[in-house]
């Protein structure tokens, strides 16, 4: 067992797991998502992101792919929330929260072939 | 390698960005009014973003209280600190001489994937990758350098070239290092191996006749192993600077006419009027039995020239008895030689002073001496010229010269080839033919082939008329007169006719090369190009041109010029 292994699957289902835990629930109920969930979700997978650099093989560059998008759909989400909320200064409204909570839903699909993706390359390694 | 390195500071970054932010949505704050606040994500993650980056515009938007000023203090030092070390080990990297030797790399690729027009790989920028580099470049051919020794790369890169050369310190060996350079391009045509080892050489050969078959090679050999070892797979041409020159010199020695022929082809720098370079025939003492004194000896023996040979270490160089030991820089070694009674002296030993200080000796004891004297290092160059030698052997301008007349036409080299062949009246014939043509003037070589492309006109007028040899020498400008040159050889498929006939009719992708006149080159260019100057040319009037009239006066209707 080594630690640096613990560490990159812990932060990458991590990464998975924070993205549900803001995923799940009503599309259109404000209470429903937390924005605290939405904060971490980024972070984790931003660090996820970080942490595959430099990985020359084949898996690698797909698993640093597949962090990229959910960096992208995350980081729109809360690119939506702070425009309605600080730039057009609108109160949060249902509609506006079914499209934040659909664009973590893309992020999500990311993350899930992020685990898919590491979970085959653990079962390749027979040592 | 850079993200793989940035990866810790990066994550800690995050992670005291991270933790800052969320430190700043927790505690409790107050407005201006005194009324209990918590700031959002938006307003703390604008916050860390100044405070972390120092520029810290103040506490925004409303006037901190106690704890969020104690997690700023905190929150302030962890995130100035991770941008510190962050920033720190990126300039670290970037200053490494790893990642300097990849960028640098990657520049290389990408400056030889911009080439687009035909361009050479020259291993080894010595002397002779430079006289080849600087003739190329005149002539605007593109080229890609490859050196092992980083002085060298950095003298080419400061010095200022027209074009773009993109040089790589690497091992020319290296399969990978050629590659890098272009061998696999469509656009690439020829690998020049000029460097001053045969090893080198050789391996560059192979590794192009493998990887890519039909490229061009030309290497530089200077032992007889090597330049068997080259020839067998294929090299397709191969100089030995050393055969070259011994070869040149008993040219002049034996047929002065003929060389005078081939150095005027070759090199502008001759006048018509130069001919007394030549050196005389008699008995030659060469200096140093190295692979240049044993060439010089095997050439001077062909020729029927008796030679007596000085060497310092008889048993190194595989001397035979007869030979006097010395160095020939002492008065002793030469009188013993007998420099009195000796048509020449040749200093080819390898060693610059030895050699300098061997003809000066000679002189004085012998002023009427022909001196020949071998360079070992181009920046002796101004002592060598002050020596006042007749001929100066430079291996790199030897080699340089040979790789440039055979890259610029190929058609010369053929002639060449052909002409060394012949005796020496045959040479005197042409050299007088071609010196009452040109005067004073200095001679130029070209050459034309009667192609699509390269001459329309004749394309699309030699299926109706024969086109002879003396209607493209006839002079547009006054047709009567002729064009001031001579056809010196003809190529048709792989057959060479030499001196052509004038009544040689010729035929649709045969190749012509001519010398005389350089502005006669230009006007029988414009002939071939010119579909009406062609055939007024053949018919000795100007015809009519419209379509209407030609057809009232029964001519055959001009071809479409595409």
């Amino acid at each position: 067992m080594s630690f640096e292994k613990v560490a990159f699957a812990f932060i990458i289902v991590m990464a998975l797991t924070l993205n549900f835990g803001f995923f799940l629930g009503d599309i259109d109920v404000l209470a429903h998502h937390n924005v605290y969930e939405l904060f971490a979700a980024i972070v984790i997978s931003l660090i996820a992101t970080v942490m595959k650099f430099g990985d020359r093989s084949q898996i690698g560059s797909y698993l640093l792919a597949t962090s990229l998008v959910a960096d992208v759909q995350l980081i729109t989400a809360a690119l939506v929330w702070a425009i309605i909320v600080y730039g057009l200064n609108q109160p949060m409204t249902p509609e506006h929260m079914s499209s934040i909570v659909s664009l973590s839903g893309g992020a999500l699909l990311a993350n899930i072939t992020s685990v898919v993706l590491l979970v085959i390359e653990a079962s390749r390694v027979r040592r | 390698m850079l993200l793989r390195r940035m990866r810790l500071p990066l994550i800690i970054l995050i992670s005291s960005y991270a933790i800052s932010i969320l430190g700043f949505v927790t505690i409790p704050g107050q407005d201006d009014m005194g009324n209990p606040w918590k700031m959002d994500f938006f307003h703390a993650f604008y916050f860390v973003s100044f405070m972390g980056s120092t520029i810290g515009f103040g506490e925004i938007p409303y006037p901190f209280t106690d704890a969020q000023r104690l997690w700023t203090t905190f929150a302030l030092y962890s995130t100035v600190i991770s941008w510190l070390y962050a920033i720190g080990t990126l300039l670290s990297i970037m200053q490494s001489s790893a990642f300097k030797q990849v960028v640098n790399q990657a520049r290389f690729n990408h400056s030889v994937n911009r080439i687009t027009e035909p361009f050479y790989i020259i291993c080894g920028y010595g002397d002779a990758g430079f006289l080849v580099l600087n003739a190329m470049i005149k002539q605007g051919i593109h080229a890609v350098v490859i050196d092992n020794r980083q002085a060298s790369i950095d003298n080419l890169e400061v010095t200022d070239f027209s074009l773009d050369i993109p040089a790589l310190c690497a091992d020319a060996s290296d399969t990978d290092a050629l590659v890098a350079a272009g061998l696999k391009k469509d656009n690439c045509k020829g690998v020049l191996a000029l460097t001053d080892q045969d090893e080198v050489n050789l391996m560059v050969a192979i590794v192009t006749k493998l990887i890519a078959p039909d490229i061009f090679v030309v290497c530089r050999a200077e032992s007889e192993d090597g330049e068997a070892n080259m020839a067998s797979f294929g090299t397709d041409y191969i100089i030995n600077p050393y055969i070259s020159f011994a070869d040149r010199f008993s040219i002049a020695i034996e047929s002065p006419n003929l060389f005078l022929l081939m150095e005027w082809l070759t090199d502008d720098r001759y006048r018509a009027s130069d001919i007394g370079l030549a050196p005389p025939k008699g008995r030659w003492i060469i200096c140093g039995y190295g692979r240049f004194g044993k060439y010089f000896e095997k050439y001077l023996s062909d020729i029927g020239c008796e030679t007596t040979i000085i060497e310092a270490e008889p048993g190194k160089t595989n001397a035979p008895e007869n030979i006097i030991v010395g160095r020939g820089t002492e008065t002793v070694t030469l009188r013993e030689a007998g420099i009195g009674q000796a048509a020449g002296i040749i200093a080819g030993t390898d060693n610059d002073p030895n050699n300098l200080s061997i003809i000066m000796t000679a002189q004085e004891l012998n002023s009427d001496l022909f001196c020949v004297i071998r360079q070992n290092r181009s920046s002796n160059k101004r002592v060598f010229h002050s020596a006042k030698c007749h001929w100066v052997m430079q291996p790199g301008r030897i080699v340089a010269r040979k790789v440039l007349s055979r890259i610029n036409m190929p058609l010369l080299f053929d002639f060449l080839n052909l002409a060394r062949h012949e005796n020496d009246e045959w040479a005197k014939s042409l050299v007088d033919k071609i010196a009452a043509i040109l005067g004073e003037n200095l001679p130029h070589c070209w050459s034309v082939i009667l192609d699509k492309s390269d001459s329309p006109a004749f394309t699309a007028l030699c299926s109706q008329y024969p086109i002879t040899l003396d209607i493209i020498l006839k002079d547009s400008s006054q047709h009567t007169r002729k064009l001031r040159c001579v056809p010196m050889l003809l190529k048709r498929k792989d057959e060479l006719i030499l001196l052509p006939d004038e009544n040689t009719k010729l035929q649709p992708e045969d190749a012509v090369l001519f010398c005389g006149h350089e502005p006669s080159e230009f006007k029988m260019i414009e002939v071939l190009n010119d579909i009406y100057l062609l055939s007024f040319l053949l018919s000795g009037k100007d015809q009519p041109r419209g379509s209407l009239l030609r057809r009232l006066k029964g001519l055959p209707p001009i071809p479409e010029n595409r």
